[in-house]
């Protein structure tokens, strides 16, 4: 080896063909043939744009609170878990991203600047405020205790299993193969969070009322799940959406099925309240978001044009 | 060029995270054309985020490569399931030391129900075959994999999920 080769330690990282790859970006250029269909007939492109987006940005901001775990979660094993359901979710994310760029959602964040390669997934994750996000405020709470995040899965993950499952059926064959992938990983997930629950709920007194105070600290973003947004309603009559309304009872069964295995009871705590009517699905959000965004954009934004 | 002689080129590239597999072992590699020198290779992902997806599709440019220009695209339909996963790739794998998936059959469209309290599951130990074997972890280092362990020879191994 020259002493050139070895100036860049990065150098033997980059494939030969590529002149080096942007350094914060998803990294595969390989096109989901799925993405590039055009809306089905009849189909408002800006709203499934916006729903895209909308359960895009659940995914996103999902995976990026559960790698906060990294290093910090109690055991080896429960740090790989919470990875991958980071990764699942990632993976779900970058398809609906690039979907809702497919349909001309990047373009008005497509700020002077950027490199004119940028995928519209990156510049959608990486170059939209907080206000543009469309995700749930649940998605974005902070998450900190382990019993706090696994009643946070176990309620995230019965929501997203309800609405991907009815989501199979969609008029757009981008969300119904989305939704067909993501049916199998979230009932895993949910699976692993409910024997958790149980573990700790019905656990020792100290598990038991961390466990408890965790479910309470998730229950007042519940009720925003299930209401659904004028894009979601019309997306609905296109046979395109799920009604949030109608995953009310399937996740209501999930956790009633676990919390009296687990000894815990129903949270009685108020639901965080709309403002002025408007949620996270309106880019209204908790302080939480902003924070979260920080992390995973800083970097990105001081040096938009690093490459490896 | 030859569409079987491509298609050998190109299912015998190996998984980069479980290298005694093939993409065809896998069941990943869905088909590859030649569109008059250009070459088109299409695969899905086995979990939605799989890192590994990225390293599939450039060691496929290289392979196929020596034939012409290569694309590689994604396709999320129908999705992966192991059981996709061939009976060759079921035997490397428990040569390897990785429990193979069990066969799950069509999968339902309704919806899946939260199990509490599953059977407990039968994974046989691919080293010495005991079926008194546990899980450590449900996830495991890879996005497909599981951790367990035997009780009979107390060797710890992957199991690779059915999903």
């Amino acid at each position: 080896m020259s002493a050139t080769d070895s100036d860049n330690v990065y150098d033997a990282l980059a494939e030969a063909d590529h002149e080096g790859r942007w350094a914060y970006g998803a990294g595969f250029d390989e096109t989901v043939v799925e993405v590039t269909a055009p809306a089905p007939e009849g189909v408002d492109r800006e709203d499934l744009a916006a729903y895209c987006l909308m359960l895009a940005d659940d995914a996103l901001v999902a995976s990026q609170r559960l790698s906060e775990w990294a290093t910090h979660a109690p055991e080896l094993e429960e740090e790989v878990a919470l990875a991958n359901i980071a990764l699942d979710l990632l993976g779900q994310a970058r398809v609906l991203l690039s979907r809702a760029g497919h349909l001309g959602a990047a373009e008005r964040f497509r700020m002077p600047g950027l490199a004119a390669g940028l995928s519209d997934e990156d510049v959608l994750a990486y170059f939209r405020d907080d206000r543009s996000f469309r995700n749930v405020t649940l998605a974005e709470m902070d998450l900190g205790d382990f019993g706090r995040t696994m009643a946070w899965i176990l309620v995230y993950s019965s929501w997203r299993l309800a609405l991907m499952t009815t989501l199979r059926g969609s008029a757009d064959p981008v969300l119904a193969a989305v939704a067909a992938k993501a049916v199998p990983e979230l009932a895993y997930q949910r699976e692993y969070a409910a024997g958790w629950v149980v573990r700790l709920g019905d656990g020792t007194t100290e598990s038991h009322e961390r466990m408890q105070a965790g479910l309470d600290d998730v229950w007042p973003f519940v009720t925003e799940l299930f209401l659904a947004h004028p894009v979601e309603s019309r997306l609905v009559e296109a046979g395109v959406a799920v009604d949030p309304a109608s995953l009310r009872a399937s996740v209501d069964a999930d956790v009633a099925q676990v919390l009296p295995v687990a000894t815990l009871t129903e949270p009685t705590r108020p639901a965080v309240g709309l403002v002025g009517g408007r949620g996270g699905r309106d880019g209204v959000h908790t302080e939480s978001l902003g924070r979260v965004l920080a992390v995973m954009q800083s970097l990105a934004r001081a040096h938009p044009d690093a490459t490896w | 060029m030859v569409s079987a002689e491509l298609w050998e080129a190109a299912a015998a590239v190996t998984d980069p995270e479980m290298p005694m597999l093939t993409l065809a072992d896998l069941g990943v590699l869905r088909s590859v054309s030649d569109d008059g020198g250009r070459i088109v290779a299409t695969i899905t992902p086995t979990y939605a985020g799989c890192p590994a997806l990225d390293a599939m599709a450039d060691d496929l440019r290289s392979t196929l490569g020596a034939y012409g220009e290569v694309e590689v695209k994604v396709t999320l339909t129908p999705p992966w399931t192991t059981d996709l996963i061939s009976d060759e790739g079921r035997r490397k794998l428990a040569e390897a030391g990785v429990a193979p998936p069990d066969h799950i059959g069509p999968r339902s469209t309704g919806p899946v129900p939260l199990t509490l309290a599953a059977p407990p599951k039968r994974v046989a130990c691919p080293r010495c075959g005991s079926a008194d074997t546990e899980e450590l972890s449900r996830f495991g280092p890879t996005a497909c994999t599981a951790l367990r362990r035997c009780r009979a020879c107390a060797e710890p191994f992957e199991h690779m999920k059915d999903i």
